[in-house]
């Protein structure tokens, strides 16, 4: 018994230690950025690339340029597992670290962007959620703090549809198609939802929405329904492990891959290896190219990897969410440096990274002179509209590699904007929000 | 030496029969109650308060719950996360329908909801025992998840599927939504976990308690000695449910802030579950310290390396946490298979024959 007494004792003592935080010693030229991950659990094959992708190219910077204008920028990673009760308390753990706090936070992960969306004005932390979250966020009016460019669910799932109409001969060969979405069964599968519903009463195509329960493993009945149904042109939101299973099931049931597409969240190499040949001509949409070739990847191979090729393949160096991640790590340096050159070379502060955000001009010059030039598009934010509506490109797989299949396919601002802006009033009113007004 | 009770002489059954016989027993609750009112919300900063204690506080009230249903009346749930959900669904609905509710009737009401449906669900627990009443509930936990998924009335046909607490005031102070202090929300959750705790307590040393043991230790005899299983049973499940409703509308209002069905999934009720078993069954105190273990611990093992100053990778870290918290919960089992709050009782024992226990 003395051992078991000692053992409880011990552990008993142990928490109650953890109340006393041992002060760190804040380093005064750092730029600190939290980095929610999940290297683990049902969305580890794609949380890994992501969570590599931001370290390398944050290291990148630092490295290469000697951190944004002179201030080095620090990271922590923090494991979410991708649950959003997770993702909450790891945002809280490092909201206020570094000498400024928090820049800027990339959830990652559309639950967890929902969770963190009204604390963003609160704790004056802007979130960036790159083409996730929730989308009516795209209204900078009634949401300051949440920037969701270069484009959102609502856009690309009408850009997909634009992509259809672009294979099929036009807009009006859509009438009497049918369309099937298979989309993961949460916040962030539902997402594109109530698009797709407007385009089929516009355009006349028969949709049907198949969800698969999280994590997505099991999706048998799913692809039997696709099978009975036959659909045209199947459209995928999925993550994680459900991505490969559904196209494992696709092919098992011979569906033609080539009119099988998945959003940007549904094509990364994890998804589509482990179906071998099966998974050849699967597409997916993108807002960014995939390989390897251009010269960041150069750059990275160089300073963060000392030229270790080997080294950098291990990390999913050129993978199609690697690069996402760059893109998107990208985007948030370039909005602190936005703001630097308003408020001077020094650690932003969260107020003065939304700044920066609201103000990002993000052109093909600056792409060039960053190493990514044709690598994604350049854009510009407003303070009205914090998505842009870019355009999408589709991407399709050989087997081996990721290969562009279309120019970049305009989306439906006409359809997705005043939608935007309803769901934002709904949200605006539900919440005692009063729209900021915005100049022009 | 200290906790002695010679020279406390009970005068009356008021005294015999009060919660806490012993005066330092009396004078410790007290104690953590002070410093849980006073220190806490002074002392604690925002992730202590947002990441720690407030879901401690939460699981607290839905172990309670469940301990009064599977500890005190014998019927094994799984259902407990669905029951939670009901809460946290029902008092979004009575909140954005009624704007000028008291966000604390709403609880209440949202309580009673949940306990109307526990009631359906408890049906079958009059023809079935044991392992196949947790089935019949693990019914509940699948079908009300699918139901709020699917229905959109519930999330009030908001395209994400996702419902968010409202910013509603309480004497002029913000409660719920983004602007109201983690200090605000942690002392509401902590007087609703209070005075529900004290009124489980009440119940289970009262008539009702009383029966619901009887049914769960034999319930042929029970019947025999005039507890109708019916009522009793069906009651067991109401008061849980109601439980469990609460402490599912405090996780979306005074925790999350927005929470979808995947917040109230399968885990919930299994974690729910393991704090009753680690805790004690039976036992209210058991409940408070299942829910300490099974939420501070992974906090703990999770900040551990970082303040011992040990640097490793994420995904090992995570991955060691797993391994370890669940060899800490078989060695606990081994060690007491009867919980914490037999642990406890021990120690009391010990205490009392200080300094020669044995």
């Amino acid at each position: 018994m003395r051992l078991e007494k000692l053992v409880i004792a011990g552990l008993g003592a142990l928490i109650a230690v953890t109340g006393v935080f041992s002060a760190e010693a804040v380093a005064q030229n750092e730029q600190f950025i939290p980095m929610l991950v999940y290297r683990t659990g049902p969305y580890a094959p794609s949380g890994i690339p992501v969570a590599n992708g931001f370290r390398d190219y944050y290291t990148l910077v630092n490295k290469r340029d000697g951190g944004i204008n002179g201030v080095k920028v620090t990271f922590e990673e923090c494991e979410t597992k991708y649950n959003t009760k997770l993702g909450v308390e790891c945002y809280e753990k490092l909201k206020n670290k570094g000498p400024t706090g928090a820049a800027l936070v990339n959830p990652f992960s559309t639950g967890i962007t929902y969770q963190l969306i009204p604390k963003a004005p609160v704790d004056k932390v802007p979130i960036l959620s790159m083409g996730y979250g929730r989308t009516a966020a795209a209204d900078g009016r009634v949401f300051p703090w949440i920037f969701n460019f270069p484009t959102s669910y609502w856009s690309q799932a009408s850009g997909f549809i634009n992509y259809v109409a672009q294979q099929e001969g036009g807009l009006d060969k859509l009438k009497g198609m049918k369309i099937a979405h298979v989309y993961h069964n949460s916040a962030y599968g539902k997402e594109a939802n109530p698009t797709l519903q407007v385009l089929a009463e516009k355009y006349g195509y028969k949709l049907t929405m198949l969800a698969v329960d999280h994590p997505g493993q099991e999706q048998k009945a799913t692809w039997l329904q696709i099978r009975r149904l036959k659909p045209d042109w199947v459209f995928m939101s999925g993550w994680g492990v459900m991505n490969q299973v559904a196209v494992k099931e696709a092919a098992a049931i011979n569906y033609p891959m080539d009119h099988f597409v998945g959003n940007w969240w549904s094509g990364s190499d994890a998804d589509v290896i482990p179906a071998g040949k099966g998974a050849i001509g699967y597409k997916s949409t993108a807002f960014h190219f995939a390989g390897t070739g251009f010269p960041v990847h150069k750059d990275i191979i160089k300073h963060v990897y000392d030229g270790d090729v080997a080294q950098a393949n291990r990390n999913n160096f050129g993978e199609v969410l690697y690069n996402r991640t760059l893109v998107n790590a990208m985007f948030g340096i370039e909005a602190i440096r936005t703001a630097m050159q308003k408020y001077g070379n020094k650690p932003m502060t969260g107020e003065q990274v939304r700044w920066g955000l609201e103000h990002l001009h993000i052109t093909e010059g600056r792409l060039k002179a960053l190493g990514m030039g044709g690598f994604t598009r350049g854009f510009e934010v407003t303070c009205a509209d914090h998505e842009t509506g870019g355009p999408i490109i589709v991407q399709q797989w050989d087997g081996k590699k990721w290969n562009m299949v279309s120019d970049w396919v305009p989306t439906m601002r006409d359809v997705v904007r005043p939608m935007i802006e309803k769901a934002a009033a709904a949200y605006a009113k539900e919440n005692n929000i009063t729209p900021r007004k915005c100049m022009g | 030496m200290f906790y002695r009770e010679s020279g406390q002489f009970k005068s009356s059954y008021v005294a015999d029969q009060a919660i806490f016989p012993i005066a330092q027993d009396r004078w410790f609750i007290f104690a953590v109650l002070a410093v849980a009112y006073l220190v806490v919300p002074i002392v604690a900063n925002e992730y202590w308060l947002q990441a720690v204690i407030i879901p401690f506080l939460v699981f607290a009230m839905a172990a309670i719950g469940l301990n009064l249903l599977t500890g005190y009346a014998g019927q094994l749930s799984l259902g407990t996360g669905a029951f939670m959900a009901v809460g946290a669904y029902a008092t979004y609905k009575l909140v954005t329908m009624f704007p000028e509710l008291n966000v604390i009737a709403a609880f209440l009401i949202s309580g009673l909801i949940a306990a109307g449906v526990g009631v359906v669900f408890g049906i079958p627990s009059l023809r079935i025992k044991g392992f196949y009443l947790a089935v019949a509930t693990l019914a509940a936990q699948f079908f009300l998840s699918w139901l709020f998924n699917k229905v959109g009335w519930f999330y009030n046909y908001n395209p994400s599927g996702t419902i968010t607490a409202p910013p509603r005031m309480m004497a002029g102070i913000m409660v719920t939504g983004p602007e109201a202090t983690a200090a605000v929300r942690y002392l509401v959750a902590l007087t609703l976990v209070a005075v529900f705790a004290l009124a489980a307590k009440n119940l289970v040393r009262g008539r009702i308690g009383r029966s619901w043991m009887a049914i769960r230790d034999m319930d042929i005899a029970a019947e025999i000695i005039g507890i109708r299983p019916f009522q009793t049973k069906l009651l067991a499940f109401a008061i849980s449910s109601f439980y469990c409703g609460v402490a599912g509308a405090m996780t979306l209002f005074l925790w999350l802030g927005s929470a979808e069905t995947e917040a109230f999934n399968i885990d919930v009720s299994f974690q729910v579950l393991f704090m009753v078993i680690i805790g004690g069954l039976g036992s209210i105190l058991g409940s408070f310290l299942g829910a300490a273990f099974i939420t501070l611990v992974p906090v703990f093992l999770t900040n551990a390396p970082q303040m011992f100053g040990i640097t490793m990778a994420t995904d090992l870290q995570k991955h060691l946490e797993v391994m370890i918290f669940g060899g800490l919960i078989i060695y606990f089992l081994i060690v007491e298979p009867h919980g914490f709050a037999r642990l406890w009782q021990i120690a009391k024992e010990k205490l009392r024959r200080w300094p020669f226990p044995y």
